[in-house]
């Protein structure tokens, strides 16, 4: 006859509950681990989630108009841009009260409004400028009258498209910028249209960083993977020998290493100056090979080949030399078990190297901006111009494009060959 | 099957050398013939040159001097896929991106076959090693013991007439073993392959072999079969590497015309051993006496060699009872005794009398 009670729940020597207590512990012991790692998580959380963070934001974050200019925001909600009738005298009123507003001695503020519309429409800046001189000056109305005819610039203001985009710009969100990161715009009838062939600059941009990227990853691993099989292969000691000049350049600053291809490349540079000595070359016809895409594509090979050496050879270290003696027992020539054998084992190494050099590669700035001339130059480079010129929504808006591209291809890294299976060095 | 009577042999070394860094070397004079069909060990303890060996055999080192014959031919300068030789390796070199049929079909695919025989052969060889449902999977999704029979599979797949196996069963444990002892024992008596197996597990080596050869330091120091090897070796190292061994040093006092000799021992008491590998009246010798060969307290006169001798242990074993005494200048002599009715009621510190015949115990060279 089996007892119908509950069992009685376990209890330690104390009396309190087993499950309790074992709760505690572990409680206990999580935090401790949380406390240990909580330096490393504030460390990524300032340097590293905040920055991106930050970007994000900043690539659709739009204040200007809305913050400097909202009781014209708010009135231009009621009025119908689609009539193609200009606002009433009401909204011009609103609109000087605040130009008078912003350009107050020591808080001259409506410029930033000009400067902001200025990315959106040439001759915003200019505008916003003049008139705001001639609006400080008119004490009375009518206003609408008074500033369409300011003199030179004053049409604008007569010109609807001008009150569509403060309307539209009135949005402290706004999608703009990456709509001309795409090289896109909104035209006069609201449509979201591709720029004119002749205009687009960053499509064009994104495509030849990309395009150069995949061939200088691929250069490295057909320069990177014999030299990653020979330091797999060779005695320890010539390997260690080989190793120090694969490690060689990490130990020199990128911009050395940059400056050194500068003097080989130049066009007085060691090579050009090798090939005319030997003949190969006339002096008047010396070969261009710095300042465009050439510059940058050998750079670029060398100084990012080390990031696919180093996983191809830790890949390479662990295949044993087993596997192609045996297939070579079986009757394999060295060419075939390499092909068979070897190569697919290096695969990881071969995805874990290519990952990491374009990667790195499409984010390059230093060495496109110092050997890539005009035709050499990548996205980040524009990117970094954009910051220069203080255009961080633009600036951010490319970077986030360029961010969401990496992203991608880790994802797709993930599912083709698996991130716990990456080994670096 | 023993030695090489019949025909040629399939493998011949002949005077082969092998140094690494031309300082040290590892193989030193091999010469070693192997007929068709034999299953010949090669064992003997770290380092002493076995894989080396197996590693000219198979064309991976290029041997330092000497030749190397296959049927015949010599092979020195034959490249290792050309030679034929199927192999085992210790870590079984399965290669992990491809399937257990895969892997199988790999040496067939290599020789051109068309893809149905490769199947039927595959699947063959599967049923052979007793895996045949195992084909789709990745070695990895296998057990060290059926990565073993699928790498046996694999180098007798393309039918060669002589396979290398490198310490196969090293990884396994000892029942997995024993195991596969028999069952490569097995493959290798229905195929009538040559097998060279190398080992450091002596039991494995005794239990598997037709002949095995010693080795040590780079040299052959006997090769013979396993009863000979266990029952009559040649030198010290082999009497004490094969099975348990209990070592006399002496002195020589007198050989006779029988190959008899006298042995003077520390303690002054002469004893009689089979002259094997001995030198001159006055030097050095080393005397091997196996510990089942041992009588305890014997009837006066029953054997021509009796010692006193200070039991230092016993372990009692069930069957046997294991007797650790010191002997002369031997403090790790051992006494099997069988427990058997009546046997002697033995003390520890207490002196008792051990004796053997002069036929058991063989004077080597000294230690
Ligand atoms: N590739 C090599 N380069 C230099 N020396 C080597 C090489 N391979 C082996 N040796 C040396 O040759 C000697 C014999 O090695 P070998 O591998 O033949 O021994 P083994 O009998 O197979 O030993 P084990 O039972 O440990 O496998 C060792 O002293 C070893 O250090
Ligand atoms: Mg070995």
């Amino acid at each position: 006859m089996e007892n119908t009670t509950a069992p009685a729940t376990l209890v330690t020597a104390d009396g309190t509950p087993l499950k309790a207590s074992l709760q505690r512990a572990l409680r206990q012991r999580r935090r401790q681990a949380f406390m240990l790692v909580l330096p490393l998580l504030v460390f990524i959380f300032v340097l590293f989630i905040m920055p991106i963070a930050t970007m994000l934001t900043r690539s659709v974050d739009n204040p200007e108009v809305n913050s400097i200019l909202p009781r014209t925001v708010i009135a231009l909600q009621s009025w119908d841009e689609t009539t193609g009738e200009l606002p009433s005298e009401e909204v011009f009123k609103t609109i000087a009260a605040e130009f008078v507003a912003g350009s107050q001695p020591g808080k001259k503020v409506i410029n930033k409004v000009g400067k902001r519309l200025n990315y959106e429409l040439p001759g915003m800046s200019s505008l916003f400028r003049t008139s705001t001189r001639k609006i400080r000056r008119m004490k009375t109305g009518p206003y609408r009258e008074k500033m369409i005819n300011i003199k030179i610039v004053g049409k604008r203001w007569a010109d609807v498209a001008t009150w569509r985009l403060l309307k539209r710009e009135g949005d402290p969100v706004t999608a703009s910028y990456f709509l001309s990161a795409m090289d896109m715009r909104v035209d006069s009838k609201g449509e979201i249209k591709s720029k004119p062939v002749d205009n687009q600059i960053y499509k064009f941009l994104f495509v030849r960083t990309f395009l150069m990227s995949i061939g200088i990853t691929f250069m490295t691993i057909l320069l990177g993977y014999p030299i990653a099989y020979l330091l797999a292969t060779l005695p320890m000691r010539h390997a260690a020998l080989l190793m120090i000049l694969v490690l060689l350049p990490f130990w020199t600053s990128l911009l050395v290493r940059t400056s050194a291809w500068m003097v080989l490349l130049g066009n007085e540079g060691v090579i050009n100056d090798l090939l005319v000595w030997a003949g190969f070359l006339g002096d008047k016809s010396r070969l261009a090979l710095i300042n465009n895409r050439t510059g940058t594509f050998v750079a670029m090979t060398h100084i990012l080949l080390p990031f696919m050496i180093l996983p191809l050879y830790s890949v390479m270290k662990t295949i044993p030399p087993s596997y192609m003696r045996a297939a070579r027992s079986m009757g394999a020539t060295q060419l075939r078990a390499h092909i068979k054998v070897y190569f697919p084992l290096t695969l990881t190494g071969i995805g874990a190297g290519t990952l990491l050099v374009f990667i790195l590669a499409i984010g390059y700035y230093i060495t496109p901006e110092l050997v890539g001339g005009q035709s050499g130059v990548f996205i980040s480079n524009q990117i970094a111009g954009k910051f220069d010129s203080g255009n961080w929504g633009l600036a951010s808006a490319l970077g986030a494009i360029l961010f969401v591209f990496v992203l991608l291809l880790y994802a797709v890294y993930d599912k083709i060959i698996g991130i716990d299976k990456m080994k670096l060095g | 099957m023993v030695g090489s009577s019949s025909g040629e042999p399939m493998v011949r070394f002949k005077g082969v050398q092998k140094s690494y860094d031309g300082e040290i070397l590892v193989v030193k004079d091999l010469n070693l013939d192997i007929a068709p069909g034999e299953f010949v060990t090669m064992l003997g303890p770290s380092g002493s040159g076995k894989t080396t060996c197996l590693m000219m055999l198979a064309g991976f080192e290029p041997a330092t001097h000497g030749e190397i014959y296959l049927n015949g031919e010599p092979i020195n300068n034959v490249p290792p896929h050309k030679r034929g030789i199927g192999m085992v390796f210790q870590n079984y070199a399965l290669f992990p991106h491809m399937t257990v049929a895969e892997n199988l079909a790999f040496p067939l695919e290599v020789r051109g076959m068309n893809k149905a025989d490769q199947q039927a052969k595959v699947k063959r060889a599967l049923e052979m090693v007793e895996l045949p449902e195992m084909g789709g999977r990745r070695p990895a999704q296998l057990s060290g013991g059926q990565q073993q029979r699928v790498a046996v599979a694999r180098a007798l797949v393309f039918d060669p007439q002589l396979i290398l196996m490198d310490e196969p069963l090293g990884a396994l444990d000892k029942q997995l073993r024993e195991q596969m002892q028999y069952e490569i024992k097995h493959i290798h008596e229905s195929l009538g392959v040559t097998v060279v197996y190398v080992t450091h597990d002596q039991a494995e080596a005794l239990t598997m072999s037709d002949r095995i050869a010693v080795f040590d330091d780079g040299i052959i120091q006997q090769i013979s079969s396993p009863d000979v090897l266990y029952e009559k070796p040649d030198t010290s190292f082999v009497a004490q590497f094969i099975g348990e061994n209990n070592k006399l040093g002496g002195t020589i006092e007198k050989v006779q015309k029988d190959g008899t000799c006298v042995v003077k021992l520390s303690t002054g008491d002469m004893v009689k051993a089979k002259g094997v590998n001995i030198g001159e009246v006055g030097s050095r010798t080393t005397m091997s006496l196996r510990p089942e060969r041992v009588t305890i307290n014997p009837k006066a006169k029953s054997v021509p060699n009796i010692v006193e001798g200070t039991i230092a242990e016993l372990i009692y074993l069930g069957d046997h009872i294991r007797t650790r005494m010191t002997v002369a200048d031997s403090d790790e002599f051992i006494v099997k005794i069988p427990n058997a009715y009546g046997h002697a009621a033995l003390k520890e510190g207490s002196k008792v009398k051990v004796g053997w015949e002069t036929e058991d115990c063989r004077a080597l060279d000294p230690l």
